[in-house]
């Protein structure tokens, strides 16, 4: 089976399951408790967030670890709205957020906040200008997503975050979720607040994510009882998980260099090939090398059903998605889609592939040998062929 | 080699659960929501973990939540409750005051929120009055929350007899069980409970995985919104080893249980055997029978906690003043401040709490460094 899906998850780099597997055997003890074994675990969790800090340029203390990207994409918003709900109650947000970001602004909303979801072009991107124009008086929060997870679509972080530095008091969250090991990450030069990483999207271990917070910031943390993480975040840190999370950080950052010019080149193959040798296909976002990460393709082929696409390519060994994995299961046409102007007809025949840093180039040419074979034998089904 | 008698801060890892969990970390990496067979793959072994907490507890799949802990769990089961009740005019919540911080800090995040809480207390055993609770409770109260064993000095609550009052109230009921889980009978077919709490890495599963049990038609609103994981009531992609290996842990300690029971007692008595024979002074903290079989917590007059922690440490000897979740300070315990007990009592107390690895053996030349260090500490402060 060849795995194109890496935008849902990725599959854990060996050595960072050496490191996890060590530290289950060797460092069991609470970094809270005071003795030696504690103390071991504390050293080591230490270690950990210096190491991810030096690779965000980020302080140490600013580093929250969190069970994944959706817990810190919760943290971040929920509890900046909280915190500072007193000096007002408007979240600016986009129309192409992950569910993890976008289904906690409707449930803010429920609770009495005003959201503003800005629109996007036809590549999906969020016009800086916009944000600007949105900004009210009680205004507390800006969260805005790097990569899109749907069609890879880069948003002008460092524009937004300069223009948010003349509001002071407006922070800026960004879900980075889809960058690590894609793009580089530098949340302080980008003025950015809070940033929110998920390990298992860049070859480290499920059930672990981090979020920054801007020394300063303050918000009312979403688990509380134990003060671990700075008082941000508690329960008993997920070791293993942890020094699984700054392993993989530490190699996807090593191999972005070599990782990325492949990844495009993937992409211009894929993009190549299916606009040489299909019909009827649309391909979504920005593909462009400084607009679009490398990693993700979004195509469309009006008429068709995503998830009978995806089983067609599965039974020819190829996994691929129909849109996000948090909400696959959905028939709905996928909201950040129709946000891009995609009819009901486009963004319900449209699948995602995404490429991860242990594809080889044998991977890509089997996806498009899959997909030039699926696809006219599908088109050709619904035009009531034989 | 050290001594590990800090049980119920965290135990190792049981190498058969850390074989099941490999397999999920190298090939079967997928997403469980994934339509594709990668994803339905591991559908299935989520699937299966589920089924076997679900077992552990005697409850339906359906009713076992996935969090990242125990601290997540009591946050969802209390903050999830009262929202959805507030919704029917409850405001008021009914805990007490030996709770773990999971459940105290939450209530007071309740009452931020404008909830009343009632933190009941306990007498000098940790055992928590039931005179007083009854009284706690009014016609706007969402829910009880006392845990089933205490994880400082071990006491036993009398939760089937909560949980009858709280049924015969119509007051949902939750109880913290994180240290009585693979320790105690939990069956929630026969105990009135509505919501119940535990951990995996209290059982020799791994870190980062706990549960919440919720009843059919238990309201709860969700923690953390963003993706229909866990039927919508906890978005985020399942930590898949970490649920793997915690139904594992789960269904070696149900195996295990009456051999861990008298093994973990066992090695209690066992101490405390050599320290009486030892002739050092000290207390029992807790009630004398109502106590889990692992949790021992003692208290040696003069020997101040801290120096004792210092020193024990230095002669290989891990044990904890209290709850390690108080992250490495050394404050009071609230625990046995509640129970108010003689201020040389509570400054000079320590837990030790045992676990699958200990050997009676080694728990008795712990005892005896222990006495040693006791006696020399409280000699010089003469």
């Amino acid at each position: 089976m060849v795995y194109l899906d890496n935008s849902a998850t990725t599959q854990p780099d060996p050595e960072v399951i050496r490191v996890m597997s060590d530290v289950m055997r060797d460092i069991y003890g609470n970094p809270s408790s005071l003795h030696g074994l504690g103390g071991k675990a504390e050293r080591l969790l230490k270690q950990a967030r210096e190491t991810v800090a030096r690779i965000l340029g980020v302080s140490p203390q600013s580093l929250v670890f969190t069970s994944g990207g959706t817990e810190a994409n919760n943290t971040a918003i929920k509890g900046v709205a909280y915190q500072h709900r007193g000096r007002g109650r408007h979240l600016i947000t986009t129309q192409v957020e992950h569910a993890a970001v976008y289904e906690v602004c409707r449930q803010l909303e429920k609770w009495g906040w005003e959201v503003t979801y800005l629109p996007v072009d036809q590549q999906g991107r969020v016009r800086p200008e916009d944000v600007a124009a949105a900004l009210q008086e009680d205004t507390v929060l800006v969260s805005v997503m790097h990569v899109n997870n749907e069609m890879g679509t880069v948003q002008p972080i460092p524009e937004i975050g300069r223009l948010l530095q003349d509001y002071p008091k407006v922070l800026f969250h960004v879900d980075a979720v889809q960058s690590i090991g894609k793009l580089e990450v530098r949340p302080r030069e980008w003025g950015v607040d809070l940033m929110s990483f998920s390990g298992h999207k860049f070859h480290g271990p499920k059930g672990v994510g981090c979020l920054y917070v801007r020394e300063g910031v303050t918000l009312s943390p979403l688990l509380v009882g134990g003060g671990q993480e700075g008082g941000f975040r508690s329960g008993t840190q997920n070791m293993p998980g942890i020094v699984g999370f700054t392993k993989a950080a530490v190699l996807a950052e090593q191999r972005r260099a070599e990782a990325v010019p492949r990844m495009y080149r993937w992409k211009q193959e894929m993009i190549e090939a299916v606009t040489d040798r299909l019909q009827d296909v649309r391909i979504n976002g920005d593909t462009s090398e400084k607009g679009g990460a490398p990693h993700i393709l979004s195509l469309s082929f009006p008429g068709l059903k995503s998830e009978v696409i995806v089983h067609a390519l599965e039974e020819k060994g190829v996994a691929v998605s129909s849109k996000s994995a948090c909400s696959s299961k959905g028939e709905e046409p996928s909201r950040v889609l129709k946000a891009m102007g995609l009819d009901d007809e486009t963004a319900v025949g449209s699948i995602r592939i995404s490429t991860g840093a242990d594809n080889r180039d044998e991977d890509i040419q089997r996806g498009i040998e899959a997909l030039t074979a699926v696809i006219p034998r599908l088109q050709h089904v619904m035009k009531g062929g034989s | 080699m050290a001594i590990y008698l800090d049980h119920a801060a965290t135990t190792p890892v049981h190498p058969e659960v850390k074989e099941a969990m490999l397999p999920y970390l190298e090939q079967q990496f997928g997403n469980p929501s994934s339509i594709h067979g990668f994803g339905r793959e591991i559908r299935n072994a989520v699937d299966r973990a589920r089924d076997q907490i679900a077992g552990a507890l005697h409850a339906a799949p359906g009713q076992v939540i996935f969090t990242s802990g125990g601290t997540e769990a009591d946050n969802l089961a209390l903050i999830g409750v009262a929202r959805a009740l507030r919704e029917q005019g409850k405001d008021h919540v009914v805990t007490t005051q030996i709770e773990h911080h999971a459940v105290l800090d939450t209530c007071e995040f309740l009452e931020e929120i404008g909830f009343r809480v009632t933190y009941v207390p306990v007498d000098a055993t940790g055992l928590v009055s039931m005179n007083e609770l009854r009284q706690a409770v009014d016609d706007r109260t969402a829910l009880i929350s006392v845990m089933y064993g205490n994880n400082e000095v071990g006491t036993l609550q009398p939760v089937e007899e909560i949980g009858a009052f709280a049924r015969e109230q119509g007051i949902l009921f939750h109880s913290d069980a994180v240290q009585a889980f693979g320790v105690e009978p939990l069956d929630v077919q026969r105990l009135p409970v509505d919501l119940l709490t535990i951990s995996s890495h209290k059982i020799n599963g791994p870190k980062g995985v706990g549960a919440l049990y919720v009843d059919r038609d238990v309201p709860l609103r969700p923690l953390a919104h963003g993706g229909q994981q866990e039927r919508r009531r906890r978005a985020g992609t399942e930590n898949v080893p970490g649920i793997v290996g915690f139904g594992r842990a789960a269904q070696i300690a149900m195996g295990n249980r009456e051999q861990y029971r008298e093994h973990t007692s066992r090695c209690r008595q066992a101490m405390l055997e050599e320290l009486e024979s030892a002739g050092v002074t000290f207390t029992v903290n807790g009630h004398p029978e109502r106590h889990l079989p692992h949790i021992l917590n003692l208290s040696f007059p003069g020997a101040d906690t801290e120096v004792m922690l210092m020193n024990l440490d230095l002669e290989g000897i891990a044990c904890a003043s209290g709850s390690a979740c108080t992250s490495g300070t050394l404050e009071l315990s609230h625990v046995l401040k509640a129970m108010h007990l003689p201020d040389e009592i509570l400054r000079s107390a320590i837990r030790f709490s045992f676990g699958r690895g200990n050997t009676e053996e080694e728990v008795r030349q712990a005892a005896q460094t222990i006495a040693a260090t006791v006696k020399r500490l409280t000699e010089q402060s003469k």
